[in-house]
């Protein structure tokens, strides 16, 4: 395997909740990423799924230095990110960039396509020298499948699917290594969704980028990526090989997920064997003891509520040997694949 | 969870009929809905698949009379309650039936509750305005209902506020809010949309279950093709205005007889993709000012022929192999025998 472009070592990320006006005290803490280590290789697309509010956007932020990490490292090609400042952080940002989840709202609709994507080189006048933005930009917009003519447009007279084209095009023109992509195909339609996850996979084999694909949108993550990491509650609950992840999954809570999504095919849908979850997801300023996701576990046991289980491969054989946190990572694959 | 298709059948308990929606905008007149038909029974649930803009919503809306006019107008068409026509019907004589008859469940139930009016007050709003019943009796109505749909300490939490739920809560005060008059038919636009996976089948789930107890007919208005084969007798596909193929669902998901449907399942990433490009419906959907002539979805078709652009295809029976009727079938394809067997 390539070796690791970008390491994440049990990063940390909590919001302080204050009280008062005049003398603020700290009363405690969203714990929106807590703990959290992976490794994204070159050229490799690591999907990340989970439920809304389980900080898998707060990750992408911390990421991306947008939010600075309470704690932990984030490692760029083997040097320490997360606390850079100034000219250095600059510099690598140029290298890791981000697709956003809305096209609507993630473009200015005052700047015209060709400002919102040259506006990169603004920053950073290094990759495109001024005479040649024009030419940058339409090489972009080329390179993304729109019409190079439509430079002078404003993003209103695009439609979704083009919008996220233009936001994909934009991540792209400081000429990165990495991408985050938040979401970036479910404020659109089914039949255009398929367009824009083409045009990252063709995008990723013509660039050699690395890409961390947040969705939740279980197949569209299985289709593209490589690794498949799950989030609950601000943990990384498993992560694996997509086979290991939705084959083999040997954590509740992915085994939940997986059954919870509705499958698009009508037959047999009466014996499917669906695990429901009970209740909400826990609030992250509270989280339960030991085991986070121990309030909604079916399975749970005493000590999932004192104990808390860290991400380990347990002694099992095969595809079912991937991280997991769960005590009983070792006893429910059995369990799963006997039913 | 669902019904088989031949109990479903019954008499049509809600039959729209050639049902035409327009807006007038400052761009021109925006044809929403061109002459959609479709029926549902009791017990029966009928999904309304289709991508934004197909005129789904709209639709219902225009069934429940609660469209906005203007801008939008109905121009032809009628829909049938039990044989009458709500269209024509005395605005007065039509209250009577929206709520009691027919509920509607909508996608956001944040903005569809009132923020500032706690919530068993909006379940005893139903009580109080319909049934004229006392604001104690009212509320009493709101803690049972609210137990029906299973929100836990139902007669602790009947005067919070909307914003103290989670968003699965809330869906489910909307769904108690559709069931207080124990309707015969419940329309729901995009019920599960905004709600993560786990709690879309919790909801999905009740909703099943609650038609099945008070034997409703159910019309569900989604875009994913994984809740309607999760749940739907038979399925309406609408694109730009128009139905373009009915079936019943397992018939649909096996073999679609029009290449829009055909598109949309074909985009489903499958297992042996991997690697692969997805198959991906080529251009965008119309603009409703200015819908293609002939066949909508011609630019984008693969099969498109000369006749595709010049002749509107109606909805037309779907025949089997052997030229024998297949129960429930349309398409509005002039090529849905080459789509379908070839």
């Amino acid at each position: 395997m390539a070796e690791p472009i970008l390491e994440v070592r049990n990063l940390v990320k909590y919001f302080p909740l204050t009280q008062g006006v005049l003398f603020k005290r700290q009363i405690g803490a969203v714990q929106a990423v807590d703990g959290i280590s992976f490794e994204l290789h070159k050229g490799e697309t690591l999907g990340i799924v989970g439920e809304s509010g389980c900080g898998k956007s707060t990750l992408a932020k911390v990421l991306m230095s947008l939010e600075r990490a309470t704690a932990g490292e984030v490692l760029f090609k083997g040097e320490e990110i997360s606390r850079l400042k100034g000219a250095a952080l600059k510099a690598v940002r140029r290298n890791i960039q981000m697709v956003f989840q809305d096209p609507y709202t993630s473009l200015n609709p005052r700047m015209t396509v060709g400002d919102i994507i040259g506006e990169p080189f603004e920053i950073h006048p290094e990759v495109a020298p001024k005479g040649d933005r024009r030419k940058a930009v339409q090489d972009l917009l080329d390179v993304v499948g729109l019409n190079p003519e439509y430079i002078n447009r404003y993003p209103h007279q695009f439609s979704g699917g083009q919008r996220q084209r233009i936001g994909i095009a934009r991540g792209l023109a400081l000429k990165p290594e990495i991408i985050i992509c938040d979401e970036p195909v479910s404020a659109l339609d089914v039949s255009v969704q398929a367009q824009v996850i083409n045009l990252l996979e063709q995008l990723q084999g013509e660039f050699d980028l690395s890409y961390m694909f947040i969705a939740h949108d279980l197949s569209i993550v299985r289709h593209i990526s490589d690794r498949v990491g799950v989030m609950y509650l601000g943990k990384m609950v498993e992560i694996g090989s997509d086979e290991q992840i939705y084959e083999h999954a040997t954590h509740p809570y992915t085994q939940a997920l997986l059954s919870a999504v509705p499958v698009p095919d009508p037959t047999g849908r009466e014996g499917r064997e669906r695990i429901i979850l009970s209740g909400d997801i826990p609030s992250p300023a509270n989280p339960p003891s030991g085991c986070r996701f121990r309030t909604r576990c079916w399975k749970a046991e005493e000590r999932c509520s004192t104990e808390l289980p860290l991400l380990a491969v347990p002694s099992l054989e095969g595809p079912a040997a991937h991280e997991s946190a769960c005590h009983f990572a070792a006893e429910r694959e059995v369990e799963q694949s006997a039913a | 969870m669902a019904k088989s298709e031949e109990s479903a059948a019954g008499a049509a308990l809600l039959q729209v009929d050639d049902l035409q929606v327009e807006f007038v905008t400052r761009d021109g007149v925006a044809r929403a809905v061109n002459g959609v038909s479709y029926s549902v029974g009791a017990g029966e649930t009928l999904a309304v698949l289709g991508e934004s803009g197909s005129g789904k919503s709209v639709t219902a809306q225009a069934v429940m009379g609660i469209l906005d006019m203007p801008p939008g107008r109905i121009t032809g068409g009628r829909v049938l309650y039990r044989g009458q026509d709500l269209l024509t019907m005395p605005e007065e004589q039509r209250r009577r039936i929206r709520g009691r008859k027919i509920a509607m469940i909508f996608q956001d139930a944040l903005s569809a509750l009132n923020p500032v009016f706690s919530v068993g007050w909006q379940l005893g709003e139903v009580f109080r305005v319909h049934e004229g019943m006392s604001k104690k009796d009212s509320l009493r109505r709101a803690v049972e209902l609210m137990d029906r749909v299973r929100i836990p300490a139902a007669a602790q939490r009947v005067n919070d506020y909307p914003h103290q739920f989670s968003g699965g809560m809330r869906q489910r005060i909307m769904i108690a809010m559709a069931l207080a008059l124990e309707p015969d038919l419940i329309i729901a636009d995009e019920p599960t949309t905004a709600l993560d996976v786990t709690v879309q089948a919790q909801v999905m789930d009740l909703l099943a279950e609650l038609q099945a107890e008070y034997n409703m007919g159910l019309i569900l208005i989604t875009h994913d093709l994984g809740v309607v084969a999760d749940v739907a007798d038979k399925i309406a596909v609408m694109y730009a205005g128009r139905i373009v193929e009915t079936a019943p669902v397992h018939e649909l998901y096996a073999g679609p007889a029009h290449p829009y449907t055909k598109g949309l399942l074909r985009s489903i990433p499958r297992l042996d993709q991997k690697g692969q490009d997805l198959y991906a419906i080529k251009g965008l959907p119309p603009s409703l000012l200015h819908i293609p002539d002939g066949c909508a979805f011609n630019p984008r078709c693969e099969r498109a022929a000369d006749r595709c652009r010049a002749e509107l295809p109606l909805l037309q029976a779907v025949l089997d192999e052997d030229g024998a009727d297949l129960p429930g079938r349309r398409s509005a394809c002039h090529f849905w025998k080459e789509t379908l067997h070839g």
